[in-house]
This record gives C-alpha cells, structure tokens and sequence, in this order.
C-alpha cells in the first residue's frame, strides 16, 4: 500500500485548522498550509518519471501559478506600497483598463521596430555572411571585429540613431540593425563551414556548381546556426528597441510607456506594458523554434525527442 | 580597437618557422588591418558626406568658389557634426583624460569608473546567485523541473526593459548610486552563469561518477572534486557573456534614474544637448571598457584552468 505523502498531508490539517478553528494564528496556519500543499504538489508532479506533457509543462506551469497566488496573497496581506511591487490583480486591472494604450505601444514597438529591424539586420548579417564566406581574407578581418562587437555595449548607439532618423520607429528599426547584424553574420559564417567534405566532395562528383551546391547543401546545413542567431536576435531585438525608446520617441511604444509611467509612479501599467514585452518575446522565441522544428526536420538534434 | 591587433600577433609565433614572421603577422593582422583601414574611410568619407549640407547652408553658400579642400577642411572640424570624424572623436577622449583632474565630471575615466563599480558588483551578485541556483537545481529534481524551465523562459524576456522599475522601487526605499545599478547588472548576469553552471556540473558522464563511486567519495567529495573542476570550462564563456550583459545592464541603469556620472548618464546628457562628439566618446569609452572587462574575465580564465582556451 502506498504511504501517504507526509507533506501533503500535514498542509490538509494545518489548512482544515485555520478555517474551522478560529484563534489570532489562524492566518499564519492558512499560510503555512498552502505553502506546504505548493511544495508538495510541485513535487508530486516533478517526481512523475514519465517524461509525458503532464511533467514536463505541468511542473513549471503550475509552480508559475503558486508563484501568482502568493505574490497576489502577501502584497495583499501586507499591504505592500504599490509602488513597490502591485499585486497581479492591480496588474491586470491596469492592463485592461489600459487595453487600447498598449495595443498602440505595441504596434509602434513590436511591429514597426522590431520586426522590421530583426528582418533587414538577420537579412543583412546573412547575405553579408554568404558573400565574404568566399573571401577567407575578409572573414578573417570581419571575424574578430564580430567578436570585439559581442563585448561592447551597443545599444550605447541609440542616443546617435535618434539624432540621425528622428523620434519614430526608424531609429529604432536602425539601432536594432546594428544590435542582430553580428550575431547574425558569424552564425551564418560558422554553419556554413558546418557541411563535411563527403557531402561537398558528392556535390562535385555531381558537376554542381557553386551557387547550386550553396543552395542545395551548405544553406540546409547552416539553417541551425542562422535559427541560433535568430532566437538571440529576438531578444537582443526587443532590448534594443525598448532601450532605443528612453531617448526619446513619439508618445507612443513601450519603453516609452515603462520609462513616462514610472516617473508618473504608476506602477500598474508599467508592470502590465512589462508584462506584455515579456510576453512578446516568449511568442516570438515560441514562433521561432517552432520554425526551425518544421525547417530543420532531418537534424539529429529534433529528429530523435 | 587597434591596441587589439598586438595579442594576436604574439600569438602567431607557432606559424613563424613555417612562413617567416612578417607573412605570418601578415596573415593574422593583415585582414583586421584592411578591415579597419576601409572602415575608417569609410567614416571619414561619410563623414564628410553627412556634415556637407550644414557647412554648406552655414559658411560656404555665403563664399562662392569654395573647393573641396574648403569643404573637407570645414566638415570634419564642426562643433556639433551630425557625425565627428574619428580624430576628433579620439581628441576629446584624449582631452577629457589628460587635461582633466580624475574626480572631475568633464573626465571620461571617472564615469567609466562609476559605471564598471556598478557593473562589477553586480556581476560579483549575479554569479553568486547563478552558482547558487545552479547548484540547488543539479540536486533537486523539483527544481529542476520546476524552476529550470522559467530561468530558460525568462532569457526571452526583455530584461533591461524592468530598469526604470528597480530604480525606481529602489529609489523609494532610500537607495540610489551605484546598488540599484548592480541589481540590473546581477539581473542580467546571473541568467548565462545559471544555465551554463547546470551544464557544467552536470558534464561528468557515468564512467567518472563510478569511479567516484568505487573510491566510496563522499557526496561533498564529488561535488567539488568532480563537478566543481568540470563545470569550469563552461562557466568561463559564461563569464564573459555575464559581464558584458552586467555592462549593457549598468549603462541602462543610468538612463532613467537623471544620474550626474557613468557613461550612460554621458549618453543621456550628449543626446539631450545635441552634443554629438560627447556620444561618440561616451560610446567609444564604454566599447573600450567592455573589452576591458570581458579581457580580465579571459585573462582569469587563462591562470585558472592553466591550459587557458583551446
């Protein structure tokens, strides 16, 4: 017979104890009931050995819904200053109230600078990256300044994009430009070196030319890489133009709406325009891999899960 | 960006005997040299391309017959040039350096050292609390399934985009300088060293966790023994990722808060007053910087794994 869970079982006493029996700790029980009954059941799940959809986004799923219940309970309980952190039905409350709001932030960020700078800077990085990949004298050039640029902060540019292309989405699309281009360009370098020499030396045999031979095994081979470099830009993209925005932008965007309301102290819509950025990114990295499983079907790394 | 071309000379000894040492420096430093020299044409023609239709509307339309000597000479020393010319650029940082004491806020150096402080506790912080979390989920499952994946999920999230927030939260509860930046930095350091952290202590395969086994080696023993020496190799990159990230996190940090020092309250400052050569310096001091940090981080790596990369 199987023993039942200790933890489990405590949290339904102390839980039982604070809603029928009524003294000043009553509260404190509840408390330490429910954290109990969360730890037990994350680990009831996480100890499920299959590795089935229940434990393998059941767990994290329902540790985020813990994580909402008691960030709702204790700033609630507490009384936290809302400017310090408001609870998540005064986030969602904000977020509807100020629906229409962020939806034109998010069309003046996310589809104006965003998509439009990730797809000319992942655009540019990759032409660039096949054409120099015939020079081996302009790799190795281009190479170590793609390096050095991973160190150097270069969202410092964005102060000098806004000068150049005005407060719209332009500067923005242009700092994001420049932030995905090298991430771009030395992924799509290294996958291209990626194919063996079985597989080109069979191209030759074949009579393929270069183009056809780029076209029909190294491109295929490289696709990993550029969707690597895809997924960093993604973020790097978002980073870029929220950042770009806090010099300065039409009244509209959200890094605009995050830097303005917190100077307003409104917490609320600040959290929710957070919120949806965050959101925007995990679709647009969700969006991306489910691109490269359809794009990269053969590749061992998705073939066998 | 030049003073780079020296490591990679030196390194190219081995070659020597092979092609003589000038092919081989050639051949390491010809191409980045190439590079560089195109680019600052490249610059210095833009330059002059960019800055021409102000010069001309302002002096040269009021003097017929100017030449291009005239044009050139005027467009690539303007006070405020849409874009400075790259010696100007290198004037003013070499200005602000030399002929300013080093606690004045004219001095680049002085909030270069404002924001690298910032930038080092925070990567200090965030290490910590990568390590910490990394070593918490490699040995509990409950963790790992549960908090591993939002730690993976939250690299998606914009990060820097919750900066105004935390200085202001912080702000609010009578903290400002240099501890509210650190939290951004630690915030986007700690993500990378977490994860390569998990990688890391989990690499030693089967075969070395028997051996361990047969030696009757203590849990603690195989932690710092076996684990500890093997996630090294992968924390290292992880490092120089993190403060990179913790660079980008401090200059981000002195954005909205209206702070005096640290080259992204330069930035903010150049960019309000339309002061263009000021940006540039900034920019180029803060590219400067994180070379310079990332280098100490590969330099560490160097001494502490003795064989250094590759």
């Amino acid at each position: 017979m199987k023993r039942p869970p200790l933890l489990a079982t405590l949290a339904l006493l102390l839980l039982a104890a604070a809603l029928f029996v009524d003294w000043r700790g009553s509260f404190w029980c509840f408390l330490a009931g429910l954290a109990l009954l969360a730890v037990s059941s994350v680990r009831y799940l996480a100890a499920q050995d299959a590795d089935g959809p229940l434990a393998r986004y059941g767990t994290p799923l329902l540790f985020g819904v813990w994580l909402l219940v008691f960030w709702e309970l204790l700033t609630k309980v507490f009384e936290v200053p809302r400017v310090l952190l408001p609870a998540p039905s005064v986030i969602w409350q904000s977020f509807a109230a100020g629906y229409g709001v962020l939806a034109g932030d998010f069309v003046q960020t996310v589809l104006h600078s965003v998509l439009i700078g990730l797809a000319a800077g992942s655009g540019l990085g990759f032409v660039v990256g096949v054409l120099i990949d015939r020079s081996p004298f302009l790799q190795r050039g281009l190479l170590p300044l793609a390096a050095l640029a991973s160190a150097v902060p270069l969202v410092g540019i964005a102060p000098i994009m806004v000068m150049w292309f005005g407060f719209d989405w332009h500067s923005k699309a242009a700092v994001v430009v420049v932030m995905t281009f090298f991430p771009m360009l030395v992924n799509t370098l290294a996958g291209l070196q990626e194919s063996g020499h079985m597989e080109r030396d069979l191209m030759r045999s074949y009579g393929a030319s270069y183009w056809r031979t780029l076209w029909s095994l190294r491109i295929p081979v490289a696709m990993p890489f550029v969707f690597n470099a895809l997924k960093i830009n993604s973020t790097l993209a978002l980073i870029g133009a929220i950042v770009a925005e806090f010099f300065g932008s039409p009244t509209e965007g959200l890094g605009f709406r995050i830097s303005t309301e917190a100077a307003r102290l409104n917490m609320g819509l600040v959290w929710a325009a957070i919120g949806v950025a965050a959101l925007t990114g995990s679709v647009l990295y969700a969006l991306l891999a489910f691109i490269e499983r359809r794009a990269t079907f053969w590749h061992p790394s998705i073939r066998t899960t | 960006m030049a003073t780079d071309a020296l490591p990679a000379a030196s390194r190219a000894t081995p070659l020597a005997d092979e092609r003589g040492l000038v092919a081989s420096l050639w051949f390491r430093v010809g191409p980045i040299a190439t590079v560089l020299a195109l680019l600052l044409v490249v610059w210095y023609a833009g330059a002059i391309w960019l800055n021409a239709p102000q010069v001309i509307e302002r002096v040269l339309s009021s003097q017929p017959g100017w030449t291009f000597t005239d044009l050139a000479r005027l467009t690539l020393s303007m006070d405020r040039p849409v874009l400075p010319a790259p010696h100007q650029i290198a004037l003013d940082l070499y200005d602000s350096m030399v002929n300013w004491p080093l606690d004045s806020p004219r001095n680049l150096l002085f909030h270069a050292a404002v924001t690298s402080s910032a930038t080092l506790l925070g990567f200090a912080m965030g290490t910590v609390l990568g390590a910490v979390l990394a070593v918490l989920i490699v040995h509990s499952r409950t963790l790992d399934r549960s908090l591993f994946p939002w730690i993976i999920a939250s690299q998606t999230v914009p990060v820097l985009a919750i900066a105004p927030i935390i200085i202001v939260i912080l702000g609010s509860m009578g903290m400002t300088g240099t501890f509210p930046k650190a939290i951004i930095s630690m915030y986007l350091c700690f993500f990378p060293v977490a994860v390569a952290m998990v990688k890391g202590l989990r690499s030693p395969g089967v075969l070395e966790l028997e051996l361990l086994y047969t030696y009757a080696a203590s849990k603690s023993a195989t932690f710092w023994k076996l684990r500890v020496p093997a996630s090294l190799p992968f924390l290292f990159p992880a490092l120089r990722v993190g403060i990179a990230a913790g660079l980008v996190g401090a200059i981000v940090g002195e954005l909205p808060t209206g702070a005096q020092a640290g080259l992204g309250a330069r930035l903010l400052t150049g960019s309000y007053y339309g002061n263009t050569v000021q940006i540039w310096s900034a920019l180029v001091m803060s590219a400067l910087l994180g070379l310079a940090l990332t280098g100490c981080v590969a330099l560490a790596e160097r001494l502490l794994t003795r064989k250094g990369r590759r």
